[in-house]
């Protein structure tokens, strides 16, 4: 059903947790569906310098959760919001297809916690 | 990864054959290859293996003549036959059905198809357990209500309906019942006499028989209309050239099953009750899905907050075990499990849920095992869910 990819990162998911202090933070889904994400962000000169995910949610969800942070960790925010679902989906060798949609929210998360810091940028949170 | 160990606790979903039963199938795949419609010797043993696998399985639920038995390719279309052959036939007498909101998906679509068609079909609701409502069957049942249809028990969940009572109420208002017992047969002893039971569905490998085989009982009496129409095999209700193999197995399998029924469900409610008690004492926010003793012998269902199914699914599969989950993200739809939200689950806690349900080979080794295993597996994914309250992980 899932890619060994998939499956690799379900076992060892990347950049786990939480940051306590972080600079934009992410969600999207919700319990209802059955996945929910957070991404937390730090920025340090205009680069994603710190990157964590905490996730609800089937294999593919976590799974698509550990390989955004991946593929955004030391990127620019610019590069970092071009990041999409399909970028996310391709790097993990597809999704099927049934789970695109549903489990395949990780990039709206990135580009929720970008939208979040450079919402709050300047001010104190 | 464990290596070898692997551990098959989703009988629900599939059966293993026993090995007697291959054994007494083998013949009819091999030499003896006649048609139980012929004539000639060939046919005539054919027929007479028919006619000793049909008194078996009749002996298995105690009907009163192994010509109440016909004989389907699964538990699907008996479970269709009974409610389309019955309302189409019946309709002169009335167009309404009623059913319960737990059903398989074999007798609510059936219900569905026929609402399309002009009849009415009520779903009863079920309470926390899974009981299907009596009030509300009372309530329902008119002179215009031709057939009940509700499941002996539920193989999600485990629980055993009062079969009794509804039939009772069913027959005062001159209403057959049909009875899918799927899940329950060879789990639990079966009397349709007894039990006032009209018509019921029993599939073969849900008793470690072949695939592709089930029966549908029907008492002497009620006159139903045929799905599948041909040459006449099974006194003109199911056409097609026996799947004779099939049907020896099943026999066999139900043979077995009556047998072995009494010590295996002992054994069983006995592992069923140590891995539902270990997989709920040492884990916080757990809960069991369905009735502590009213339930199948060979189901566990459980359910943990702030996880989700399949991903639970994927960590057990990895340590070797196979059981099941009624999420949202293990399904075609996805939508969760239909049984689950109508006992009363939200989204989020049905998605959460899990199904175990063992079988002769299991054993209480396997289920220490399993037991062992699965604090982790919940705390893993705990540690990954956003909903989990921070005082649980500390």
């Amino acid at each position: 059903m899932y890619s060994e990819k998939v499956m690799e990162h379900f076992r060892n998911p990347r950049n786990m947790g939480e940051i306590p202090d972080a600079d934009g933070i992410g969600t999207v889904g919700n319990p209802v569906c059955g996945d929910m994400m957070t991404v937390y962000i730090k920025v340090k000169d205009n680069r994603i310098d710190d990157i964590r995910f905490k996730t609800f949610g089937c294999g593919a969800a976590i799974a698509t959760s550990s390989m955004v942070t991946e593929l955004a960790k030391g990127k620019t925010l610019e590069e970092a919001k071009k990041i999409s679902r399909s970028d996310v989906a391709d790097s993990l060798g597809g999704l099927p297809k049934v789970k695109m949609h549903c489990s395949n929210l990780a990039a709206d998360a990135l580009h929720a916690a970008i939208e979040d810091y450079e919402k709050h940028k300047g001010t104190k949170r | 990864m464990s290596g070898a160990k692997r551990i098959y606790m989703d009988h629900a979903a599939g059966m293993p054959v026993d090995p007697r039963v291959i054994e007494a199938m083998l013949p009819y795949m091999k030499s003896l290859c006649g048609n139980p419609s012929s004539v000639h010797s060939f046919g005539q043993e054919a027929r007479q293996a028919l006619e000793e696998a049909r008194t078996k399985v009749a002996e298995s639920i105690n009907a009163e003549s192994n010509q109440s038995i016909i004989f389907t390719s699964g538990a699907t279309e008996s479970n269709n036959m009974a409610i389309k052959g019955v309302a189409h036939r019946n309709q002169n007498r009335g167009r309404h059905i009623i059913t319960s909101s737990i059903e398989h998906m074999s007798v609510l679509n059936p219900c569905k198809f026929l609402m399309t068609k002009g009849f009415k079909v009520t779903f009863l609701p079920v309470d926390q357990y899974g009981f299907v409502d009596l009030t509300s069957l009372e309530e329902e049942l008119t002179s215009e209500t031709i057939m009940v249809s509700i499941m002996y028990a539920n193989g999600e969940i485990g629980t055993i309906q009062p079969i009794n009572e509804i039939s009772q109420m069913v027959h005062r208002k001159n209403a057959y019942l049909h009875v899918d017992a799927a899940a329950a047969n060879g789990q639990v002893p079966i009397d349709v006499n007894d039990e006032g039971i009209d018509l019921l569905t029993i599939s073969s490998n849900d008793m470690y028989g072949p695939k592709g085989v089930g029966a549908l009982y029907i008492k002497k009496g009620i006159q139903l209309a045929p799905l599948i129409h041909g040459g006449g095999q099974e006194r003109g209700l199911r056409s097609g050239t026996e799947n004779l193999p099939g049907m020896v197995g099943f026999g066999k399998a139900a043979e077995i099953a009556k047998e072995e029924m009494s010590t295996e469900s002992e054994r069983l409610k006995k592992l069923r009750d140590k891995l539902i008690k270990g997989l709920l004492d040492p884990i916080p926010h757990s809960f069991l899905n369905g009735h502590p003793t009213k339930r199948l012998p060979n189901n566990a269902a459980v359910r943990y907050s702030f996880i989700e199914g399949e991903s639970i699914l994927l960590d057990l599969d990895m340590k070797g075990v196979a059981a099941s989950s009624g999420s949202a993200c293990t399904a075609k739809t996805l939508e969760p499990s239909h049984v689950l939200r109508a006992i009363g689950l939200k989204h989020e806690e049905a998605h959460g849920s899990l199904s175990f349900t063992l079988g002769r080979q299991n054993t209480e080794e396997e289920v220490d095992y399993v037991i062992r295993i699965m604090p982790d597996i919940v705390k893993r994914l705990r540690e990954m869910s956003p909903l989990t309250p921070k005082e649980l992980m500390e």
